[in-house]
């Protein structure tokens, strides 16, 4: 991976999210200039910006996104997480950069862009109906059925399945209402909904934070059989116990900048937590992979 | 079996299966235990099911059920009139108009939002019916009830747009409809008949047996024995579908029970329907009322509607989680301004069915009083005003008790004051029963 980036005002191929979405082989090796995305990545940022007014939200930023691992994006409040995810979830646009998708440069403009590329964001409120039961919940807006009239037992059948493959198995019933559930059981519920909706990225906002740990145990759980089950999961938290329990990579935001990125073995604690705070630490100094962004 | 450190006791209660299997102890991680936990539950299992979440404050249809028949166990005591067949008739005709109404309120109610002015959006449908098929129009019974209904839904899609498209509040465009059509109503009916003081004759004789013609007693058996025919494949074999694809279908003995209930509940209908109620020695009057299978009908079509339809779906998810809605792909608006005309349609039903019952439509018709018994009658049946739950039936349920209410107080000889608010009381217990479950599932 080289550190420079392209300028921000390079435009974007325009082929958009339609024609890359096409292409749903998990990487193009070896057809991209060497300074364009690594080969290999799900998702691949390059200078990525954001501004809102003459505030600068987010600045440069060069991750990558492999298929099947958990990354995690670690931050104090106010870091840029949140407008970082919101760019690739098509909440937001970002005003300079590029992001490849499978090698392609692609425009996510809306979140109807993200969700045709495969990307599923699982958001901190989890955005389920309490009083709808768990079919219902997962298939929210893609019921199966003609004329209007919903086909309930294929929709049954589906949700059984996925919540199996999941593990998420000790739901009273299917028919429940998801009012009923614990929270590592609705977290279930919301991670089954964009699994269903074949994710290849599936998004997930501080999933953790409002969990005891019991229920924690199970969401991360969760979040490293969806990776093994070949989805790229990103996560965004400021917990750091849970980071290290579950993370491939570790990036760290610090003030709209990447100031650190690695693996858990390479990214200490007491680095992190020095990168989160101050957005430098001294052990950088020494590390190799672990790359300061150039401030 | 029990889960301690589980924030969220009743899943570790879960009956039968998981407990059998053995692994509770470590949560989702149990890689293959059944997803479902009635796999071939027995009757007993699912009765205990219910009675669980019955506790658990999802008491549906029960208090309002119960309440029914402690009013009815009352009114019987004082005034061994009030279960003749003759008085059961007139309940059923006298309950129609809520039953309807708070159908109509129900597709609002579930959006989490109001309708006030369904009374007097519903009384100008009625009123143009009645304006066309009175002389000079003459227009037949069904061109004019069609006419009517369309008014009202028109109105009610009227109002919906004005309230997404200005994304202003329901309750007060509501209230302003309230206004407008009650002017509106006034000045139709004045400008149609003056002379009329204020009201006009249905004369059509369709449009005046609405309520009160009868079917003949052959007819309304074998709608009976038809009704509950359909009823019985429907459900046997929804539940044999279900089996077919590996699903867990009730058990057979509980489809039985229910057939059983609802068969015996129709023979009960019919039966004393078919008794003769006549007052005189000389004349008969019996048979089921037309408005029976009237309001069953639209009963069974908006209960479709909004429990095996995309649409029905859509409306619980909006009252349930309004932004969940909207992320999942949904038009928001548009589905609240389809909900908010189907309420003008089936108030515009309700006000032909008080119309034919009081023989014409008048200009002093108290719609605003109506309305709010609609609400009523969605509410005391079991539906929430925060949106999200209720169902059709709720509205059955609730119709009737607030006509048994009416028609009980009218046996006894008590005025509107004590009516008034002995109303009240019972819309006062139904929301605390209620609130009171709902408290209790929390704790």
């Amino acid at each position: 991976m080289t550190p420079d980036s392209p300028s921000p005002d390079e435009s974007p191929v325009g082929e958009g999210a339609r024609s890359a979405s096409a292409g749903r082989a998990p990487s193009l090796p070896g057809t991209e200039p060497s300074r364009e995305p690594a080969p290999g990545q799900l998702l691949s940022l390059r200078g990525v910006a954001k501004h809102f007014g003459p505030v600068l939200a987010l600045d440069d930023i060069n991750l990558d996104v492999p298929a099947g691992q958990v990354t995690a994006l670690l931050g104090d409040n106010g870091a840029g997480k949140s407008t970082l995810i919101k760019i690739i979830a098509g909440i937001h646009e970002g005003d300079g950069g590029t992001i490849y998708w499978d090698g392609q440069p692609v425009h996510i403009r809306s979140p109807h862009d993200a969700t045709a590329l495969g990307i599923a964001t699982v958001y901190q409120d989890l955005a389920l109906c309490d009083n709808l039961d768990i079919v219902a919940n997962m298939f929210l807006g893609e019921e199966l059925g003609r004329f209007g009239i919903l086909n309930e037992a294929p929709m049954e059948s589906r949700a059984r399945e996925t919540l199996k493959s999941l593990s998420v198995t000790t739901v009273r019933s299917i028919r429940q209402p998801v009012g009923s559930l614990s929270g590592g059981q609705r977290q279930g519920v919301a991670v089954a909904r964009a699994v269903m909706a074949d994710a290849r990225l599936v998004i997930m906002d501080e999933p953790t934070a409002a969990l005891g740990v019991t229920q924690t145990a199970v969401v991360l759980d969760l979040m490293r059989r969806l990776a093994s089950s070949g989805v790229a999961v990103v996560m965004i938290s400021h917990n750091l116990n849970d980071v290290y329990a579950v993370a491939d990579h570790i990036a760290i935001l610090y003030l709209g900048k990447l100031v650190g990125r690695g693996t858990p073995q390479e990214l200490d604690r007491q680095t992190a937590i020095e990168l989160m705070r101050i957005g430098t630490a001294d052990a950088l100094n020494g590390a190799g992979p672990a790359a300061a962004a150039a401030g | 079996m029990s889960a301690t450190d589980e924030p969220t006791p009743s899943l570790g209660e879960a009956p039968g299966a998981v407990a059998a299997s053995g692994q509770e102890l470590a949560e989702e991680t149990v890689a293959p235990a059944p997803v479902e936990v009635l796999p071939d539950a027995t009757l007993q299992e699912y009765l205990a099911a219910w009675w669980k979440r019955v506790r658990g404050g999802e008491s549906g249809a029960l208090p309002v059920v119960l309440g029914l028949v402690a009013i009815i166990i009352v009114f019987q005591i004082l005034k061994s009139r009030f279960l003749s067949a003759a008085n059961l008739v007139n309940l059923l005709q006298e309950s129609a108009v809520f039953i309807v109404l708070g159908m109509a309120e129900i597709f609002v109610l579930l959006l989490g939002e109001i309708d006030l002015s369904l009374g007097f959006s519903g009384a100008v449908g009625a009123a143009v019916m009645t304006i066309l098929a009175y002389p000079p129009i003459n227009f037949g019974w069904a061109e004019a009830i069609l006419c009517g209904l369309a008014v009202g839904t028109a109105i009610g899609f009227a109002q919906g747009q004005i309230i997404t498209r200005l994304r202003l509040p329901p309750f007060v465009v509501t209230l302003a409809g309230l206004l407008f059509w009650e002017g509106f109503l006034i000045w139709v009916i004045n400008n149609q008949s003056p002379s009329n003081g204020g009201s006009i004759r249905i004369l059509n004789p369709t449009l005046g047996k609405l309520v009160f013609g009868n079917l003949g007693v052959p007819v309304g058996w074998i709608l009976l024995a038809v009704g509950v025919g359909l009823y019985a494949l429907t459900t046997l074999s929804g539940a044999a579908r279900r089996r077919a694809s590996g699903l867990v279908a009730p058990p057979l003995s509980l489809s039985l029970l229910k057939l059983g209930a609802v068969a015996a509940c129709g023979v009960a209908l019919v039966a004393i329907c078919s008794v003769n109620r006549s007052p005189f020695a000389a004349a008969t009057l019996q048979g089921v009322p037309w408005i029976v299978p009237i309001v069953l009908v639209l009963v069974i079509a908006w209960t479709f509607l909004l429990g095996r339809t995309r649409f029905g779906r859509y409306i619980y998810a909006i009252g349930g989680n309004r932004e969940a809605a909207r992320r999942a792909g949904i038009n928001v608006e548009w589905i609240r301004v389809l909900a908010y005309t189907l309420a003008g349609f089936t108030a515009a039903a309700a006000i032909i069915i008080l119309d034919s019952y009081t023989g014409g439509a008048s200009s002093d018709i108290n719609g605003g009083e109506y309305v709010l018994y609609g609400v009523g009658a969605a509410v005391i049946g079991g539906t929430s005003l925060l949106g999200g739950r209720g169902k059709m039936v709720h509205a059955v349920l609730g119709g009737l008790v607030i006509a048994a209410i009416y028609n009980g107080m009218g046996l006894l000889s008590l005025n509107a004051d004590i009516q008034y608010m002995i109303t009240a009381l019972v819309l006062l217990a139904a929301v605390t029963v209620d609130a009171l479950s709902r408290r209790g599932s929390a704790g």
